[in-house]
């Protein structure tokens, strides 16, 4: 089960925004023929603490979603917000803060860039942002240091392995105040016990209360998920929640 | 997997009292099988009366030590080298029920794959979950664990594969078409907002 409404401690009634919230969302593609709905009212709900992987095929509108959740892409129609904040309406400037401070990407690729130290890299989004710079450096130092990479900041990222150049990619995601983490296909390009502790990573962002969506197509990376949404021509096809501790009791775990 | 292999190469590795061989065989396979002692004593009987074990009583207590003899040793030295054979083919249930949903007359092949692959995702989620609140130290239970994991992940790629093919060769089946899936998606949405 995912509480997310309010947790009623004392006098100190705390009401929680999901992390990410689509509501009817739907998008299209092309038009006449060529017309393709890529998402069709779609709703999903992500809450901090939580770790929910997106699967379909190729064309289910996984990566559509990603990028409608992302702030990247608007949809024809539905609701977007992203901690209790409405996308709906938003100027590009106020829309591109949002995703600047509010949400962090993961890519197959890293897209880290190659003539600045690990430091700097994971540091970036909190430069671009206006931040001063030593607040930016201690921040990312400590990115760095929950994805266990922080030895490596003063390398560079073609001196660093796959693994290592994931890890910076996700610190750089969860850099600042920001909570909600997309990842796209992030093991794509490692070996299975180093795209595991990819998954790891993100899993422990999770677990540290990072609200973690993961759009993957390999069933074992989503294993690592609380939820698991099947899309399938746009609509979510199938939903499998949480694994609940009964059952952990009952079965697996020793 | 063979019981009388596996005790017979703890045994290679230095004579042992039955009720050690199912502690040993237990701490190296993860706990994931667990044997009665019962099935190992009848086990060891066997072994001894082929030849492959010798059995001595102790002295001053009643406890049983065994040992290899040269040609138990030879078995293990064969078995490492052999390849366990794999399950005969043909005997797969899942494969099975697939395979016979295709042509059945108002059966929803797709649907079968859908219950089929969350059931198995279900499970490796819950491996998933089992290998992460496990001691990180126990690489015993870790392999174990992601042997299972590999062969669920196996299964799901050929379902996915299979909904694909399906998905594909529409004709193959047009009489499922029309029947509506049973899965009620607005209901699942609306459990949702409710979170």
């Amino acid at each position: 089960m995912t509480a997310s409404s309010s947790s009623n401690v004392g006098a100190r009634a705390i009401v929680t925004e999901p992390a990410l919230s689509l509501r009817g969302v739907s998008k299209h593609y092309g038009a006449g023929a060529a017309r393709t709905v890529a998402l069709a009212d779609v709703s999903l709900d992500v809450n901090r603490g939580e770790m929910v992987a997106i699967m379909g095929t190729s064309g289910s509108g996984k990566s559509t979603l990603l990028a409608i959740a992302g702030a990247l892409l608007e949809p024809d129609s539905g609701e977007v917000s992203i901690n209790g904040t409405r996308l709906k309406g938003m100027r590009a400037r106020a829309r591109a803060r949002v995703r600047r401070e509010e949400i962090g990407f993961v890519f197959q690729d890293f897209n880290l860039i190659p003539s600045l130290t690990v430091l700097e890299n994971v540091a970036l989004p909190l430069d671009l942002g206006g931040a001063e710079q030593s607040t930016a450096r201690s921040e990312a130092r400590r990115a760095l240091a929950t994805v266990g990479i922080r030895e490596r900041s003063k390398g560079y990222p073609d001196e660093l392995s796959g693994g290592q150049r994931q890890r910076v990619a996700i610190a750089r995601a969860i850099v600042g105040k920001r909570q909600l983490l997309l990842a796209d296909e992030p093991t794509g390009a490692l070996d299975s016990v180093t795209g595991d502790a990819v998954l790891g990573a993100l899993r422990g962002r999770a677990d540290a209360g990072a609200a973690v969506v993961l759009v993957t197509h390999d069933a074992r990376h989503a294993a690592w998920a609380d939820r698991i949404i099947y899309l399938s021509d746009g609509r979510v096809a199938d939903q499998l929640a949480a694994v609940g501790p009964e059952v952990l009791l009952a079965g697996g775990g020793r | 997997m063979s019981v009388k292999h596996s005790l017979m190469a703890l045994l290679d590795e230095g004579d042992r009292y039955g009720y050690e061989l199912r502690a040993h065989f237990e701490a190296r396979t993860g706990g994931t099988w667990p044997l009665n002692i019962g099935q190992v004593y009848s086990t060891l009987e066997r072994l001894a009366r082929d030849g492959l074990i010798t059995r001595t009583e102790g002295d001053d207590d009643r406890q049983v030590h065994y040992a290899l003899t040269e040609l138990g040793r030879a078995e293990v030295a064969a078995w490492w080298a052999t390849p366990v054979p794999l399950a005969a083919p043909g005997r797969d249930d899942m494969a099975l029920k697939v395979a016979l949903a295709i042509n059945a007359p108002g059966v929803d092949a797709a649907q079968v794959i859908r219950v089929q692959r969350l059931e198995v995702m279900r499970h490796l989620q819950e491996i998933n979950r089992a290998k992460r609140a496990s001691d990180s130290t126990d690489a015993a239970w870790e392999l174990v664990a992601d042997a299972m994991i590999f062969r669920a992940e196996a299964e799901i790629r050929w379902l996915d594969h299979t909904e694909q093919r399906l998905a594909a060769s529409a004709t193959l089946k047009p009489s499922v078409k029309a029947k509506p899936a049973p899965v009620d998606r607005t209901s699942d949405e609306h459990t949702e907002a409710a979170r």
